[in-house]
């Protein structure tokens, strides 16, 4: 096993420990495979247990003898160890480093990590596209399930199983695949039951400069049309951004050759402008020196809550050109696994109530990003206190979240789940003892057989015991279209994981813990209450029983 | 009433903030009191009332095709646009509202005329809700240290304070009387707030007249008497709330600060908060954000620092949290003071008093407080909230200020208060209402001499008889939590400090979280509480049935209503499920053709239905019996239909956006 080769200094001792919200505590540090561990070899000290895999970035000084190592985490937490000894310092700064950034995917945590739970529901087979599928055949017969992409042969990036249009044979498929980025041909990400009109994406059609066009593809998307009525397609790019892309090969649908569409442009950032919005975000959010205005001139300046608002406005228009406007849309930006993405997922959540149940929503996560071919293995290699500057990595799947955390925050009794959910996920979406997110598309973790080899996060998650952590008390279902407010004062900065480790929680957990309890004594009430009738009921008639004869 | 030049003009529309393609038909009344709208739609027929006290400004805008604009800005941050037909009704309406909406005398105010039928003996019980001779006992006065002072009987020394004051044992009516000649408007060093475990003190005057070096022997000694009265202690802080430029430029007009040489044992201290001009401006500022029409997130929280508010709410704070350390953990008596001792040494007294003591945390405590620290001692409301016309450069939002630090430390500290949001909303909405006496005049004084309390009623009084709607379901009455200080931390946590959209904008409830939480809380707890009383109810039926059988008797009971675990729908349905303007400002989609192929097609998508400004105040005030329909959102409401969209309301969206 290459990681002894890794681990020059396995242990020291008389490390100190210094991390958000507790005193400095002293132990001896160990280094693993995959751990980073301090334990102070008092029973009741918390211990340090940090997979290499969350280390962000670290930085290394020497006062004397005494070395010190900053360590910055993928969730944005900032560690730092005093580390007696020069030697041992720059050893373990090194393991560190080679541990953190391996390059074998084979190599991760995942695949050594066994369970000490009991699986109850193996989470890779909770939600199979098949049963996904009959929740939408019961009311419509007008798609079905296609095996064209069995092999990863027409979409790379795509399941195995997508639904398409009945109508639209697999050989036809594989002639819009051609015509679309990255074979990413049109399919179905949402089917409306109230009105029978849908959300499909795709990547970019490949138009080139000179117009090409594909009969099949117009043919696919018409038939998602009723007769005299219209479709819209939202491109996620501003309209000289598509038409660039032209030139690359790229380009948008020609209103020539779609006249039953009208087409949208929005502009919703990609790749590194999101993650230097993420940068700055928690570089502002660390700084405790500056002044007020200081303070929002900085969160202005990260423009991270300007992505949110984009985001979020994109998706509430998809959701009402389909809920009011009663017309089916196909979205896409270039390649289709990102900003479309973000936008299919969070209409349904405005859309759909199910997708605000945990099940349902992690049967979203499930569909419109992990099967979808959302690239999770590059966006959430490095987080954001990365200086990498690599183009891939982008934090596309944390702007979902917050957006979802937007809409919870704006009703807050319309969703099952909690803010812990979201930080949870997004947490294993960055480093993870189990296999979900590893890989960038179904191909990959095909390959890498993951389902053999690693554990699937939702085993763990749909537990009672992990699931009542993440359950909102104050949850009603609710039936209806859930509409945000997008306007700058509604939107509001994530605490929760943007301060999650530079302001104490106390009194905030203290009045969720208040919250539970009013509710949950509510219950119990109403259960005593009822048993009561029930025996007085009993007792009644057995009265009346022995009265009557 | 000879003001009113028009007193109804018909056909009026009144236009939607968030979209102004919307507006609705109606007919606009004005009245002594109130200006109405009622909206011609024959099945809500809703109604908006807006009291001329609220009016902070009247805009008459350019006139349009479709009318004459008139823009009424409210204290209360409601925002009306009306567009008037006729240009001489407009021109007569405004006439009107600039004279109503600024009243020359106290009886003109809405208070004298408001009866809220409760007969003399109520009213005169409304007024002794709150007594400040009980809280100054309740701290544990007078004692050995601290006396009650009669030195300011009939207002000979200071005119602008109560008369009953508390003073150091040890100041003798010389020490007051030679201390108040050396005190700017003879606002001599009195107590305001007394800490009985610790015998600490917060005391609060105006600036010395020391100027660059004059000296008083009896306000030094006045000092050296607090020291005195807190034996734990060697020294006094001494805190001057103004920037310290401000200060050395009152000592050129004789004013000035504490010299720490000439008073002994004093730590003389400056905590730059600006004042009421700069406080304004800012409001002012804020103010323009809020008003900007789809504004992008840049604009918005650039605009929102360029403001200043946040600032000056934290340096606020920051002072409350200054002398509430020193109070608990150095346990050091202190002198706070500004210039005048009106204005930020009652926002900095009241923040450090509810810091400190749980008491203040609740409601009755928080009605004490304002009573005490805003009330009694003198501070000007009708100047700040300009009740009756005056100096505009008077007017200042001081205890909006104090309100919103309440409100941020209600995010904070989510269990420690009793009382909740909507509580300190409706205060300040009857601070400029003049709805009842509590906050007419500037002093004690003036107040008495008005005879308010024989006039007009408190509205302390109203708010306690409705104070189930007022309640923090999340309030912990446990020691551990609401006992003692509210710790903040000392770093200097600058994003603790947010944007109160509830209190700016609340008239736009589309930008409000769409459920509330605590209207869930509150509900719940109601059924519990009913929960409670059937649990006990069945259980003694249960009791005298096993008894009865024993005896084979039979007994009839009802049986009762099953009751459901209903729904407890907070959300404001209409709200909730109407979409907003998300295509911001694009331009129009063109109507298609071939040729047009690679043209930008943008859409505008109009379906911001979002119900106009429904102010919850003033909309559904009755105002014949006064009482007030306070509660916004009923937690009772009805269950979710799944009949979101109306027919109606899809029609008209699918027009617009057709013809778009």
């Amino acid at each position: 096993m290459e990681f002894a080769e890794l681990i020059k200094t396995p242990r020291v001792d008389n490390v100190v420990l210094h991390r958000p919200f507790y005193p400095a505590v002293e132990g001896t540090l160990c280094l693993t495979g995959h751990h980073l561990i301090l334990s102070s070899r008092q029973d009741n000290t918390e211990e340090l247990w940090l997979l290499h895999s969350n280390i962000d970035a670290i930085d290394k000084r020497f006062v004397g003898p005494l070395g010190t190592i900053i360590i910055k985490c993928k969730d944005f937490r900032i560690i730092q160890l005093d580390i007696p000894g020069m030697e041992e310092c720059l050893n373990i700064a090194s393991s560190i480093e080679a541990l953190s950034t391996l390059d074998s995917i084979t190599l991760m945590y995942p695949f050594f990590y066994r369970p000490m739970f009991e699986v109850i529901e193996d989470g890779w087979h909770s939600f199979l596209p098949e049963q996904e599928f009959e929740l939408y055949s019961s009311a419509t017969s007008e798609w079905r399930l296609s095996y064209v992409n069995k092999e990863f042969a027409v979409c790379p990036s795509y399941p195995p199983i997508v639904i398409v249009p009945k109508a639209i044979d697999d050989e036809a498929l594989r002639k819009v695949a051609t015509f679309r980025h990255g074979g990413r041909f049109p399919v179905l990400s949402y089917y409306h039951k109230k009105n029978g009109m849908v959300i499909m994406r795709s990547g970019q059609p490949l138009t080139g400069t000179n117009g090409r066009r594909c009969k099949e593809d117009e043919k696919l998307i018409n038939a998602t049309l009723r007769a005299g009525k219209r479709g819209y397609i939202i491109d996620t790019r501003p309209l000289n951004v598509a038409q660039q892309a032209r030139a690359k090969g790229g380009g948008f649908e020609q209103e020539a050759h779609y006249p039953q569409w009208r087409r949208i442009h929005k502009s919703i950032e990609r790749y590194h402008i999101l993650q230097e919005s993420l940068i700055k975000l928690v570089e502002a959010c660390n700084d405790q020196t500056h002044n007020m205005d200081r303070w929002l001139s900085r969160l202005e300046a990260s423009n991270w809550l300007t992505h949110i608002k984009e985001i979020l406005t994109t998706a509430c228009l998809a959701a009402q050109c389909l809920d009011r406007e009663g017309a089916s849309i196909l979205i896409h930006g270039t390649e289709g696994t990102d900003s479309t993405l973000q936008v299919t997922s969070l209409a349904q959540i405005i859309l759909e109530p199910r997708s605000r149940t945990i099940r349902g929503f992690e049967a979203l996560i499930e569909r419109e990003w992990l099967q979808a071919g959302h690239p999770f293995q590059q966006r959430c290699a490095q987080s954001a206190y990365c200086n990498s500057k690599q183009k891939w990595e982008s934090p596309v799947f944390l702007l979902f979240l917050d957006s979802v955390w937007q809409i919870l925050h704006q009703f807050p009794c319309s969703f099952e789940f909690n803010e812990n959910l979201l930080i949870m996920l997004f947490e294993h979406a960055y480093a993870s003892q189990f296999g979900t997110f590893l890989g960038n598309n179904e191909s990959e973790r095909c390959k890498l057989k993951l389902q053999q080899k690693t554990m699937s996060l939702w085993s763990w998650v749909n537990r009672p015991s992990e699931l009542s952590k993440f359950t909102n008390p104050l949850f009603e279902a609710n039936n209806l279209v859930i509409w945000p407010s997008v306007a700058p004062q509604s939107l509001q900065l994530w605490e929760g994981i943007f301060l999650r480790w530079n302001r104490s929680s106390k009194y905030l957990d203290e009045a969720y813990e208040e919250m539970v309890n009013i509710i949950e004594y509510n219950k119990e009430l109403q259960a005593k209450v009822n048993i009561l009738r029930r025996q007085l009921a009993e007792l009644e008639t057995e009265d009346g029983m022995q009265e009557s004869p | 009433m000879e003001h009113i030049r028009t007193p109804k003009v018909e056909n009026v529309r009144l236009v939607d903030r968030i979209s102004s393609k919307k507006a609705a038909l109606g007919t606009l009344y004005l009245t002594a009191t109130h200006v109405i709208f009622v909206e011609n739609a024959p099945d809500t027929r809703k109604e908006t009332w807006i009291l001329h006290s609220q009016i902070s400004t009247i805009e008459k805008q350019a006139t349009t095709a479709t009318g004459c604009p008139l823009l009424i800005r409210c204290k209360n941050f409601q925002l009306l646009q009306l567009i008037i037909p006729q240009e001489r009704d407009c021109h007569d309406v405004y006439i009107s509202l600039i004279r109503l909406a600024r009243p020359v005398k106290y009886e003109e105010l809405y208070c004298f005329s408001f009866n809220p039928k409760l007969d003399r003996e109520e009213r005169e019980q409304g007024w002794m809700l709150i007594d400040l001779s009980e809280e100054y006992k309740r701290m544990g006065l007078p004692n050995n240290y601290w006396q009650l002072s009669d030195v300011n009987r009939d207002y000979r020394v200071c005119d602008s304070y109560p008369t009953e004051l508390y003073v150091p044992r040890t100041a003798t009516a010389h020490i007051i009387v030679g201390s108040s000649k050396f005190r700017s408007r003879r606002r001599f060093p009195v107590l305001s707030y007394y800490r009985k475990d610790n015998h600490v003190s917060i005391c609060r005057s105006s600036q010395p007249l020391s100027g660059f070096s004059a000296r008083c022997l009896e306000d030094e000694q006045m000092l050296q008497a607090i020291r005195k009265a807190s034996p734990g202690s060697d020294f006094i802080y001494v805190v001057d709330t103004r920037p310290k430029l401000n200060a050395m430029a009152n000592r050129a007009a004789g004013k000035g600060y504490e010299n720490e040489d000439n008073y002994s044992n004093i730590k003389f201290q400056f905590i730059g908060i600006e004042n009421i001009h700069v406080m304004r401006n800012s409001l002012q500022k804020m103010l323009e954000v809020c008003e900007l029409k789809s504004p992008s997130m840049s604009d918005f929280l650039s605009g929102l620092e360029n403001s200043g508010w946040l600032r000056h709410i934290k340096a606020i704070m920051d002072a409350g949290i200054f002398i509430a350390k020193a109070v608990s953990e150095e346990g050091a008596s202190v002198l706070v003071h500004c210039s005048d001792g009106w204005d930020r040494t009652a926002q900095v007294c009241s923040v450090a008093s509810l810091l400190l003591d749980p008491h203040y945390r609740t409601l009755k405590g928080f009605m004490v407080l304002i009573e005490k620290d805003w009330i009694s001692f003198g501070h000007k409301f009708n100047h700040r909230y300009g009740n009756l016309d005056g100096d505009p450069k008077e007017i200042s939002p001081v205890i909006d200020q104090f309100i919103e630090c309440v409100w941020q430390l209600m995010e904070q500290f989510p269990c420690a208060f009793e009382f909740n949001e909507r509580f300190l909303i409706h205060i300040q909405h009857h601070i400029y209402s003049c709805q009842f006496g509590n906050f007419l005049c500037n002093s004690q004084k003036e107040r008495q001499e008005l005879k308010i309390q024989e006039r007009t009623y408190s509205l302390w009084a109203h708010l306690w008889k409705n104070r189930g709607d007022y309640l923090n379901p999340l309030f912990r009455d446990d020691p551990s939590q609401t006992q003692g200080t509210l710790h903040l931390p000392t770093t200097p946590c600058n994003f603790r400090y947010k944007f109160w959209s509830g209190m700016y904008n609340r008239f736009e409830k589309g930008l409000q979280p769409r459920q509330s939480v605590t209207d869930y809380l509150m509900a719940v707890k109601e059924e519990t509480q009913q929960l409670e009383e059937e649990l006990e109810a069945l259980e003694e039926r249960l009791e005298k049935i096993q008894k009865v059988q024993l005896n084979r008797t039979q007994v009839k009971s009802k049986q009762s209503e099953p009751s459901r675990h209903s729904g407890f729908s907070t959300s404001d349905n209409s709200t909730a499920n109407t979409p907003q303007d998300y295509s911001g400002n694009m331009k129009s989609f063109p109507s298609r053709s071939p040729s047009q192929g690679d043209e930008d097609s943008a859409l505008i998508l109009t379906q911001d239905n979002l119900k106009s400004s429904d102010p919850d105040l003033s909309a559904n005030s009755d105002q014949e019996s006064g009482v007030e329909d306070l509660s916004c959102r009923s937690p009772s409401g009805g269950e979710c239909v799944p009949s979101e969209d109306s027919g109606k309301d899809r029609d008209s969206d699918e027009a617009v956006f057709l013809t778009a």
